[in-house]
């Protein structure tokens, strides 16, 4: 039965004809798109290395039946940056040594982006470690990983009051009659 | 995994129709079927896609107090809806005690009520199962049981249901609202789920091929446990691991004295075992650590080992449960614990950010 699919991978609109319903997502990002960042490890919802964004939230995407997927929006590791900037959650996972394979870094990392966007852990460890329980890691790079996530939390919390204090500024200068 | 057909319809009513095929399987979060489908235990002719049905994703409060929660809402979004914090802090706190955040996002209500036992014979089609198979034995028997049935098993089949989520449910009488071609139904959380009996039966979900779970409802009853409900998850590693034995505790105390009780325990038998006898003997009582005891020796009365190395789960259902209900009288947290039904307090030490590493060191 072939089937149609549209996913917005990236930013970028990709239509992908299957022949077969059965890929997963991970399947079609991976041979389809050509965007293999997304590990295979398990294949069965256990590891957490096929981890991405569908439609902001953070799921396996061994465990997605590509077909459901049909219209959404997807977010992998290969899209977290920007030009040519690392994501905060990049960059403190590089400064706090938090792998060493590597295999399961772009699933731990599409993890951590989607808890600190959950906005439930704030920088508290033991939050972090059971938010993260969804991603092993076979080299245990753990002690690394929560350090960097703890990392990133209090880069993007400076950013974020660096943006605040910016409109906090930009507020005051209108008030002021002055141009912004 | 076996080709199928993959079909999304637009309406419950297209979707009943659609589900009525002899080897159509309905699909929600994917999370267990498509898992399935990859070892060859299910092999649908035709997929289902319910995920994207209207009216089956809201939770509401109903005038009369109760709390209907639609069957295909998250996990997730369970876990953090204020209605359902308020009223049945314990759903939540199981909720998050269950699975990862990523299987969560994607997993649904009626999903997980119709998630398969982990029991390892029934995942793997090379073995015998009743509960697979009806009918064809049970390879468990002289194998890893483990982590198997201590109430309610039989003959036929000694697996556990896996759920966390059903555990509170069932404590606090939530109902399942089941749709079919010819009208609705509706079955206790606690009863869902029939326990094995003779002759190759290994019982199972009461859904009729083809019904359709809509929503689960918590009755307005359960407010009333609500300053005092807790889930207790005991499991082999600490986060990311089915439940050995789990407990949900909720009570009503008043003046001293436990007006109302409730008890069930999870990974003891087929079905969240709702403990009425425990219940019973708690109501009247104060809340001390002799009432916790005796409650859960009650609820533990008629508990055998289906295994010769899985009596352990017994002791530990009794303490289980006696923590839960000492953990319950303590009255709920006002926030979520770090680590949800855990027995460990959180006391690992925090690595420090950007501690020297390798690359500190080198520049
Ligand atoms: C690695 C791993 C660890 C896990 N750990 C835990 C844990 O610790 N605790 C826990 O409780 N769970 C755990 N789970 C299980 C998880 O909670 C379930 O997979 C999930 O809840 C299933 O929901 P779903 O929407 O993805 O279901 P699906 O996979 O879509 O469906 C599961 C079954 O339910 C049927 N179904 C779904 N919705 C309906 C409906 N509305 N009406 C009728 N039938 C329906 C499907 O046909 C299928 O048979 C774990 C899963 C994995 C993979
Ligand atoms: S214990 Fe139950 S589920 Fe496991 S193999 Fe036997 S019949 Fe199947
Ligand atoms: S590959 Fe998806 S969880 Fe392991
Ligand atoms: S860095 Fe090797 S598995 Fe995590």
């Amino acid at each position: 039965m072939p089937l149609t699919l549209h996913l917005t991978v990236n930013g970028e609109a990709h239509r992908v004809d299957l022949t077969d319903p059965r890929p997963t997502l991970l399947d079609v990002l991976r041979e389809r798109i050509g965007l293999t960042g997304t590990k295979k490890g398990c294949d069965r919802g256990q590891c957490g290395a096929c981890t991405v964004l569908l439609d902001g939230q953070r799921v396996n995407s061994c465990l997605v039946l590509a077909a459901s997927a049909d219209g959404a929006e997807v977010t992998t590791i290969e899209g977290l940056s920007a030009d040519g900037a690392l994501h905060p959650v990049q960059a403190a996972f590089i400064e706090n040594d938090a792998f060493q394979c590597g295999f399961c870094t772009p699933g731990q990392v599409m993890s951590a982006v989607g808890l600190l966007a959950e906005g439930e852990t704030g920088g508290d460890p033991e939050r972090i470690r059971e938010g993260m329980s969804g991603n092993l890691c076979r080299c245990a790079a753990y002690p690394g990983i929560t350090a960097a996530v703890m990392d990133a939390f209090a880069r993007m919390e400076a950013a974020e009051g660096e943006r605040a204090d910016d409109r906090a500024r930009t507020e005051d200068r209108a008030r002021q009659g002055e141009p912004a | 995994m076996n080709l199928f057909d993959y079909v999304r319809p637009a309406t419950l009513g297209e979707a009943l129709g659609a589900a009525a095929h002899p080897g159509a399987a309905v699909l929600a979060g994917g999370t267990n079927l498509v898992d399935l489908m990859k070892a060859g235990v299910a092999r649908p002719e035709r997929i289902v896609d319910i995920s994207r049905l209207p009216g089956l994703s809201e939770i509401e409060t109903l005038e009369d107090g109760a709390i209907r929660i639609g069957a295909l809402v998250g996990n997730a979004a369970l876990a953090r809806h204020p209605a359902v914090k308020a009223a049945a802090p314990a759903v939540a706190e199981a909720v998050l005690a269950g699975a990862s955040a990523q299987l969560r996002n994607k997993a649904s209500v009626g999903g997980n009520l119709l998630q398969a036992t982990r029991c390892a014979y029934f995942g793997d089609p090379a073995s015998a199962c009743n509960r697979r198979v009806p009918g064809s034995g049970c390879d468990a028997k002289g194998g890893d049981r483990r982590g198997h049935a201590v109430l309610g098993w039989s003959d036929a089949c000694s697996a556990t249901n896996p759920s966390d989520l059903l555990v509170p449910l069932a404590a606090l009488g939530a109902v399942v609202e089941i749709a079919g071609q010819d009208g609705t139904r509706e079955v206790p959380v606690a009863e869902f789920h029939t326990l094995p009996g003779a002759d190759g039966d290994a019982g199972g979900p009461q859904l009729r091929h083809g019904e359709i779970v809509t929503a689960v409802r918590l009755p307005a009853d359960a407010a009333r446990f609500a300053a005092a409900s807790r889930y207790v998850k005991v499991r082999e590693r600490t986060s990311f691991a089915f439940a050995l034995v789990s407990a949900a505790a909720a009570l009503d105390i008043e003046d001293g004295t436990i007006r109302a009780a409730r008890l069930a325990l999870g990974g003891v038998a087929a079905r969240p075992w709702r403990a009425a006898e425990a219940e019973a003997a708690l109501t009247g009582k104060a809340p001390d650590a002799a009432a916790f005891q005796a409650a859960a020796e009650a609820a533990m009365a008629q508990a055998r080992p289906s295994a010769e190395d899985n009596a352990f789960k017994i002791a530990l259902a009794l303490r289980v449960a006696v923590r839960a209900l000492t953990l319950a009288a303590k009255g709920t947290p006002e926030r979520m614990p770090a680590l949800p039904a855990s027995v460990f307090a959180p006391t690992l030490s925090a690595p420090s950010p950007s501690a020297p590493s390798f690359q500190g060191t080198a520049r």
